[in-house]
């Protein structure tokens, strides 16, 4: 029961085969029995079941909907009331947000039950799940890797059915990277797509929050329940949602799939390669047209990046004072000495490093050589694509160069841990909507994610083109070995 | 580029954080290399380029100047460090 995917939980559930009391208390028990993993900083068995009870009262009404019932797990970035939210940082490790995220009411409003609260990366930044304050996440597939990040817990939990689904956010390949690693699927919407109402902020113009699940099909159906203009964010954009579902089974005889040269030049781990090049075949046999294109300011991604990012995150973490919320620290003379000490002992190093970059960039003297260029970087990577969607529907690559590294591997060099980055950033960047979906396996056992790009608010297509590589292979229901 | 010691005191005191002594190298050191990697960003020309903040360039949405949220201090000082008669403590600023 725990290896189905939303969808099939749905049918099963409407055909009363389970309650959502049981399959609620199902994955409860996963959880803790698989505690090692430390994919979740907060569990609410309770709370949980109270929702599946509601739920279950609520099919008995005949009202339930195509999510009513199904457990999920949120990224301990989204705000829930009467949950603490940590962010994954000792800065808010007792902090219990007085509100919900729009993304969290949103989702208990479709009737699903939260199980808890997932491990990340503290306050979102990093690419493998290390720099979380509760410590790093397990990859299921291989105790001794990385789960990536810094949606970690979330890629986890869902590889190894803890959870049917869980929530994410990408700001550099956040969601798309631990999916890969872990051989998942997730989902980045188009900027503006999904309220960032109540999603903790780390680089507002590039956040997003997004589904992470088994399958395409899921994450159509998490999208629905998830998208959507939000008065609350003023980066919200006003557009219709569609059913996202709709034009998931469509053919894909006469869709372009544009391959980047960029991404399949040097740096690119030969078996990543070789798996991406067996699913074009896939997808040539599915009736696409393989379109070369060329996305020439790729290579300046990641240093426009890591310029934009930190200045934004800098900017964003400068509310941790320690006055009304937060962490405070113990013993200090004035209130300079309060916000220095606080801060200081509430963050992390990787999350002081990006504070300090970003504050640098910022500062007088160094704005328009740093802060001020990499935003036209951003606009000549967003023209690069908009030139390649002129010959393509939707862009095909590796989601990552390698597949998982070993904890502890990188960590002593930010600068090779940023560079793992390199797919995904131009994607956040540019505002795309993008996807990583599972696509086999190195010789050691590790998963492969595929990358794929689509246009602006074309996560209809996107979605349909990842579906149509679900239904063609298996990879995405494949299950790490213990947890089977 | 590189960053040193004294820089890094000067950024670290903007941005309200406090580190020691032994801490302070190791960042001028990291901060370089990630300097190294962001000034890679100058093999570009980007004269004239329009710099983008936004995917759509959106400009931000005004609303009406309306009233719209109730009063919740209470709720929303439950998890205040150190309050007073609805107000937060800090320590003194004016003399």
């Amino acid at each position: 029961m725990f290896k189905k995917s939303v969808a099939e939980l749905a049918a099963a559930l409407a055909a009363k085969e389970i309650s959502s009391v049981e399959l609620t208390q199902l994955f409860l028990d996963r959880i803790g029995q698989h505690d090692a993993l430390n994919a979740f900083i907060t569990v609410d068995g309770e709370r949980a079941l109270d929702q599946a009870r509601a739920a279950d009262a609520l099919r008995g009404d005949g009202k339930a909907g195509p999510l009513t019932g199904i457990p999920l797990a949120h990224k301990d970035i989204f705000c829930t009331d009467g949950i603490r939210t940590s962010c994954g940082s000792h800065m808010l490790e007792n902090f219990v947000a007085p509100y919900d995220a729009t993304v969290v009411k949103k989702i208990d409003a479709a009737g699903m039950v939260t199980l808890g609260k997932t491990n990340m990366d503290e306050f979102a930044m990093g690419s493998s799940n290390e720099t979380s304050y509760f410590g790093p996440v397990l990859n299921p597939w291989d105790p001794k890797l990385v789960s990536g990040g810094s949606s970690g817990g979330s890629a986890a939990a869902v590889a190894a059915r803890l959870a049917p689904v869980a929530t994410g956010t990408d700001t550099g390949g956040s969601i798309r990277q631990p999916a890969a690693l872990c051989g998942i699927t997730g989902l980045k919407p188009s900027y503006g797509r999904v309220s960032r109402y109540g999603m903790i902020a780390f680089a507002s113009s590039l956040d997003q929050g997004g589904p992470m699940t088994q399958t395409a099909e899921d994450a159509a159906l998490l999208l629905n329940a998830m998208a959507g203009f939000d008065e609350r964010d003023s980066t919200s954009v006003n557009e219709a949602v569609p059913d996202f579902t709709a034009q998931l089974d469509q053919d894909l005889k006469g869709v372009r799939i544009g391959l980047p040269k960029e991404y399949f030049a040097e740096g690119l781990d030969a078996e990543v390669g070789a798996a991406i090049d067996k699913a074009i075949e896939e997808y040539k046999r599915l009736g696409a047209e393989m379109v070369d294109v060329s996305l020439p300011n790729s290579g300046l991604a990641v240093p426009c990046y890591y310029v934009l990012a930190p200045a934004e995150a800098s900017s964003n973490l400068s509310r941790y004072d320690g006055v009304r919320y937060g962490h405070r620290a113990g013993e200090y003379g004035d209130l300079l000495e309060m916000y220095e000490r606080s801060r200081s002992e509430g963050f992390g190093s990787e999350v002081k490093r990006r504070i300090m970059i970003g504050t640098y960039a910022l500062s007088a003297g160094y704005y328009d050589a740093y802060y001020l260029k990499a935003q036209q970087l951003r606009r000549l990577i967003a023209e690069d694509f908009t030139r390649a969607f002129e010959t393509c529907d939707v862009i095909l690559g590796p989601t990552t160069p390698a597949t998982a590294f070993a904890i502890g591997d990188k960590s002593s060099d930010p600068v090779a841990m940023y560079l793992s980055d390199i797919y995904t950033i131009s994607v956040n960047l540019a505002g795309l909507p993008g996807m990583s979906v599972p696509a086999g396996f190195d010789s050691a056992g590790r998963p492969v994610g595929l990358q794929l790009i689509g246009q602006y608010f074309g996560e209809a297509q996107l979605l349909n083109v990842a579906h149509a590589y679900q239904q063609a292979s298996d990879w995405h229901r494949r299950m790490p070995q213990g947890y089977e | 580029m590189s960053i040193d010691v004294t820089e890094v005191r000067r950024i670290a005191h903007l941005a309200r954080l406090r580190l020691d002594e032994q801490e302070l190298a190791g960042y001028a050191d990291t901060l370089s290399r990630i300097l190294g990697l962001i000034e890679q960003m100058n093999e570009v020309d980007t004269t004239g380029v329009n710099p983008m903040a936004h995917p759509l360039d959106m400009e931000l949405r005004l609303r009406a100047d309306a009233v719209t949220e109730t009063d919740q201090r209470d709720k929303f000082q439950e998890i205040a460090p150190a309050t007073e008669a609805g107000l937060y403590l800090v320590p003194r600023v004016i003399e």
